[in-house]
């Protein structure tokens, strides 16, 4: 139900009883390895485009992650997904392969989170049994559609980010074993006029901050409530201007609470620039890495906000400035 | 040029946009631009190097050497861009790769190869001046403009 | 022996240009090469990136700024033997054999290999 502004509580706390996150040949080298269920050395993983490759990531993590929840593609009455490839066709294709009831998001970067906010509400008002919501991100699509052709020779300034390839799925369910989605904050789009594709974290920071005070405002709770509060794919720059903007708004989170995926995700001697980005960012690293975590009890209460930057190659050639969006889930043990 | 596109932001806008930029790592400009003199120093090196052994060992003179000493500057180009190492090299010499002849090259190669995966005539023949193509555009325009100027001054008589 | 080290300092010195331009102005590659290409073209019309060659060889005939002074050489060649339409018709004389060689290895390139990634 609707509490204050914009956030949803789910008071049948609908539970993720299966997740699983997919890597690449970068994320297989990365800080969170151990964390995937499965790693490809491939980036083609067999296909011949880029594109091809990125939808059998997506069907690979929804497919994984059915397995791992006890359940069969018949029993899954909606599958919602999105990802950065025009038209959203690694969502569409996948929900092709999978036969489920689909619905198609945008929200960039942040669609993990709007796709889990939209299957957790789905599931908690009783329009479904079972949901599965999933994302996925290919480090060389999102390069030859969003920038340049990936052997190009461009040199990225520091605030530049690496897409993630992969992707991360989620199954949830009424009832069962797992962690409990409590509460989503459906994010505004926020623009503070930046217009450089090779700087999101700068441009989306604030949309996090904006969603991240929403949050604490509707719920009339502080940080004090969650053991860790990750953003999606700010970066090490996003991530530092966050801190900083969040305590220049009266919002104190201690700095080992507040972190990034973008920054947990890679080793600091990967040539990723700034950190990690796309939309399997957030989702590989909460449905992989802190879900695992909270399996062992070592986190009880997150809060995972995802950012999204809602450009495309055409608006930014048309001088258009960047507008962000950030959705945040909680997710509680 | 920033102060053009602030014009249209509003003083909240503005505000985060100075508290952002504090906080950004800043472009190494000085470290690029001497990492840009050397690969691009070299470069052109290997080009001088190559006009000579053209002038030296084949019936080149100073005027024709430049055709296959930069016939080969662009093979070579396409060939590491083919191999997939042309890109590291440019990240770490920016302008000193993109500048020469080389950077014009790897556009040509790197949007060839990319768009493979679209068939070879809507692909690759559709998409190889994705981004050498304003070089083209704007290199004949102002040709055009350049080359009419000067005829036209010296019909009217001369400079 | 110096005309190596010319080359190499004025080669070098012009793509110093080009990372002002692009990380000081912040103009993409695109951008920046165009700038460039357009300047060799007006100094070409000037003749003096003719002198620049002359003097240091590879060091101004392999940076792109070049083409554009090629590009203008090749209109004024033909204008002078033709008359005005040699404008047209002149100007990818020179240039020819760059633009076809970038074309027919990119195309080699594309049937051989595949992008890295």
């Amino acid at each position: 139900m609707l509490q204050g502004y914009q956030t949803w509580i789910f008071e049948n706390k609908p539970v993720i009883i299966g997740s699983a996150a997919i890597g690449g040949p970068f994320e297989a080298q990365g800080n969170l390895a151990k964390d995937f269920d499965l790693l490809h050395d491939d980036l083609w993983l067999g296909q011949d485009s880029y594109e091809k490759a990125e939808k059998k990531l997506l069907e690979q993590a929804c497919e994984t992650a059915i397995k791992k929840a006890g359940v069969k593609k018949e029993d899954i009455q909606l599958f919602m997904s999105g990802d950065l490839i025009n038209q959203i066709i690694s969502s569409s294709f996948t929900a092709r392969t999978l036969g489920v009831p689909y619905l198609g998001l945008y929200g960039a970067c942040s669609s993990s989170m709007e796709g889990l906010a939209l299957a957790s509400l789905m599931v908690d008002s009783r329009f479904a049994k079972i949901a599965l919501a999933a994302t996925s991100s290919h480090n060389a699509a999102s390069e030859k559609q969003y920038r340049y052709p990936t052997e190009y020779g461009a040199q990225k300034p520091p605030t530049a980010q690496w897409t993630v390839t992969g992707a991360g799925a989620a199954v949830v369910a009424q009832q069962g074993e797992g962690a409990h989605v409590t509460s989503a904050t459906i994010g505004r789009v926020v623009d503070m006029g930046l217009s450089d594709p090779f700087n999101m974290g700068s441009a989306m920071a604030p949309a996090a901050v904006d969603t991240i005070e929403a949050h604490f405002r509707d719920l009339n709770i502080d940080a004090s409530h969650y053991d860790l509060i990750a953003t999606g794919d700010l970066g090490i720059v996003g991530h530092r201007i966050a801190g900083d903007l969040l305590k220049k708004h009266g919002i104190d989170i201690p700095v080992e609470k507040l972190t990034d995926c973008g920054t947990l995700i890679y080793k600091n001697d990967q040539p990723v620039l700034a950190g990690g980005s796309g939309c399997a960012c957030a989702a590989v690293t909460v449905y992989g890495h802190f879900l695992n975590r909270m399996r062992i009890g070592e986190l009880k209460r997150i809060l995972i906000v995802a950012t999204g930057a809602l450009l495309s190659p055409m608006s930014y050639q048309q001088k258009e400035t960047i507008p962000c969006i950030a959705h945040a889930v909680s997710i509680e043990m | 040029m920033s102060s053009k596109k602030r014009k249209n932001l509003t003083p909240t806008q503005q505000q985060y946009q100075d508290f952002a930029h504090a906080r950004e790592p800043k472009r190494p400009i000085l470290k690029n631009c001497v990492k840009a003199f050397i690969v691009g120093g070299i470069i052109c090196t290997i080009g001088q190097g190559l006009m000579w052994f053209f002038m030296t060992y084949f019936k080149f003179d100073e005027k024709t050497a430049g055709n296959p000493s930069v016939a080969v500057l662009i093979f070579l180009s396409i060939l590491f861009t083919s191999l997939g190492f042309y890109d590291h090299i440019a990240q770490w010499g920016g302008a000193g790769t993109a500048v020469p002849v080389t950077g014009f090259a790897n556009t040509i190669a790197s949007a060839a190869l990319e768009h493979k995966s679209e068939g070879f005539v809507l692909g690759v023949g559709g998409n190889m001046f994705k981004l050498a193509g304003p070089v083209i555009v704007y290199g004949v325009f102002s040709a055009f403009v350049v080359a009419i100027v000067s005829v036209a001054i010296k019909m009217l008589g001369g400079v | 022996m110096d005309k190596f080290i010319w080359a190499f300092i004025i080669g070098g010195m012009i793509c110093v240009v080009g990372q002002l331009l692009m990380d000081g102005l912040k103009l993409t590659p695109a951008h920046t090469m165009c700038t460039l290409v357009v300047a060799g073209a007006i100094l070409g019309g000037f003749g003096l990136y003719d002198k620049l060659v002359k003097f240091a060889g590879a060091g101004a005939s392999v940076p792109i700024s070049n083409f554009g002074n090629q590009l203008v050489k090749g209109a004024l060649q033909e204008a002078e033997q033709y008359g005005i339409i040699g404008v047209i018709t002149g100007i990818f004389e020179i240039t020819s054999a760059g633009i076809s060689a970038a074309i027919i290895f990119g195309f080699f390139a594309a049937l051989v290999f595949r992008p890295k990634g």
